[in-house]
């Protein structure tokens, strides 16, 4: 309170000084004209729109600006929570920053060639970000874009949970178009890059209880386990469920209805999400991209070949 | 606070909840009504967003009204109600960023949402602000009353749940109850508005509307040849 008092006290000799200037005296004169003009008299017309103009842009400049650190660090957060939730480390009331920092690496991979990058700062990097930008991003032709996201970031962020400076999971993080929307999400693997850990998707705007199912915990579940890449499987072979050629390709994919876990090809399937068809057939497609030779699947041959090794 | 819960400031803030209903009478602000109503959690947040902003920027304008060129008027409306929905924006997204992760784009619509306008127009252009504050807060409850109450139907028919807490156990995850996907699709939202104004309407014949003209009965009888 006796701040308060301070700065009131304060302000009026603020105005009591500016008393003294003329051209403070000029402004008040004038408003006080313009003020008592009739209100379609086109002087007024202007002073009230460039000075409402005024106040509000100030207004909406001081809370974007005083704002904008909360606004990012929720961002940040949020991040962190969701790659701590794929790799399965969330703890509940854990403080996400200390948690984050001890048990993430990330890393910058480049897209094309597989291989980490050190000339980019991994803090500051942000691959949606990139994505947009010309200089870090390429288009992707028609024909290639299964996932309908028309450019993709040159560098991807990966980040990799370590124990004892082996790999314990790869974290990869995909986006594809849904039924509405451009769902973004993570990917966890096991070291091998071929056994799914976990999926979770932190932006989309699909169909709440159909396509918004892609965020519910049943569903995820059913991911855990499952296989990315088509391995030599007897079986599946002499169903023809699989063929010589599409060995080392990318299976995994969302089917419709339930999955028979005792049939050949089920560790390549999870359900598709019920009556959203369109929502399950993205999900399948962002797979297939980003798990394919323009995603990740360059990457992932390297981490396999250096399996545990120290990069 | 007497003089602010005086009789017509009581009058303003009681009328807009039932008997001058923003939706279920004037038929305004459907679009978000249909928008945000598939969780009870979302619609609390667009409620509440949307009852700040209809009764501050009715009190702003309300203060200014008296100096407003009529040549500008919808602008400078426009103007002052825009800002205040960017500013209730950026404040959801520095404290209720979950929340308004899920509004996205919705809040921004809060702008093009009739009954401001409607608020700012029709009342706030002449009436003193602090009566305008009322009106703008009472209207925010009529709309806010009709939102909750579609969502609660939603949420409830649709995922078997209200504020995410499960109250009908789903089929899928071992209950009973098989949910409405209708429910979760925008177009439901029109059936039980359509259901709340006829309940409204039978409960308070007086918002009936009068019949304009008549449909004319058919000239051959039983009709279907066309």
């Amino acid at each position: 309170m006796p701040n308060e008092n301070k700065t009131c006290r304060h302000m009026a000799s603020l105005c009591a000084q500016l008393e003294k200037y003329e051209i403070y005296l000029k402004a008040k004169a004038y408003a006080e004209r313009v003020l008592a003009l009739g209100n379609d008299s086109l002087e007024k017309t202007i002073v009230i729109a460039v000075s409402l103009c005024l106040v509000c842009a100030v207004l909406v400049s001081f809370a974007a600006v005083a704002l904008k650190p909360l606004q990012i660090n929720n961002k940040q957060q949020d991040m962190k929570k969701n790659i701590l939730e794929v790799a399965g480390l969330l703890e509940e009331g854990g403080n996400i920053d200390r948690a984050f920092d001890e048990k993430i690496e990330a890393k910058i991979v480049d897209l094309a060639t597989g291989d980490y990058v050190d000339s980019i700062n991994v803090a500051e990097y942000d691959q949606r970000k990139a994505a947009k930008d010309p200089v870090l991003s390429v288009a992707i032709p028609k024909n290639q874009d299964i996932a309908h996201i028309r450019v993709k970031a040159k560098y991807a962020k990966v980040y990799l949970v370590k124990e004892n400076g082996a790999i314990k999971s790869i974290i990869l993080p995909v986006n594809g178009y849904g039924l509405w929307s451009t769902m973004y999400g993570f990917l966890s693997l096991d070291a091998d890059g071929q056994t799914v850990q976990s999926i979770n998707f932190y932006d989309q705007a699909e169909t709440p209880g159909l396509g918004g199912e892609v965020v519910n915990p049943n569903w995820r579940a059913l991911w855990k386990g499952k296989k990315v890449y088509a391995e030599t499987d007897q079986p599946s072979l002499e169903k023809g469920l699989i063929e010589e050629a599409d060995i080392g390709e990318v299976a995994l994919s969302l089917v419709k209805g339930t999955v028979d876990s005792g049939k050949p090809g089920a560790q390549y399937q999870v359900d598709g999400l019920a009556g959203a068809s369109l929502t399950s057939t993205g999900v399948t497609h962002l797979i297939h991209y980003w798990m394919g030779k323009e995603g990740f699947a360059p990457y992932l041959a390297k981490v396999r070949t250096v399996k545990g090794a120290q990069s | 606070m007497s003089a602010i819960l005086n009789e017509a400031n009581k009058k303003v803030l009681i009328e807009p909840l039932v008997n001058n209903n923003p939706i279920t009478l004037q038929v305004l602000g459907i679009c978000s009504a249909l928008a945000v109503t598939s969780q009870m959690s979302t619609s609390l947040i667009m409620s509440l967003a949307l009852t700040l902003v209809t009764a501050c920027s009715s009190a702003a304008i309300s203060a200014i009204r008296n100096h407003i060129p009529g040549s500008i008027r919808i602008i400078v409306q426009m103007t002052i109600i825009a800002s205040l929905v960017i500013v209730v924006d950026q404040i959801l997204k520095a404290f209720a960023y979950d929340i308004s992760k899920q509004l996205s784009v919705f809040v921004g619509l809060i702008i093009t949402n009739c009954i401001v306008m409607g608020r700012a127009e029709g009342y706030a252009m002449k009436t003193p602000p602090l009566a305008s504050f009322m009106d703008g807060i009472g209207n925010g409850l009529g709309y806010s009353l009709i939102l909750i109450s579609v969502a609660f139907f939603r949420e409830l028919l649709g995922s078997g749940k209200l504020l995410g807490i499960e109250i009908l156990p789903l089929v899928k995850d071992g209950g009973w109850y098989q949910p409405n996907g209708l429910m979760l699709l925008p177009p439901s939202a029109f059936f039980i508005i359509g259901l709340i104004i006829w309940a409204v309407r039978e409960w308070k014949p007086v918002q009936r509307e009068t019949v304009e003209f008549k449909i004319m009965a058919s000239a051959h009888g039983d009709g279907g040849h066309h």
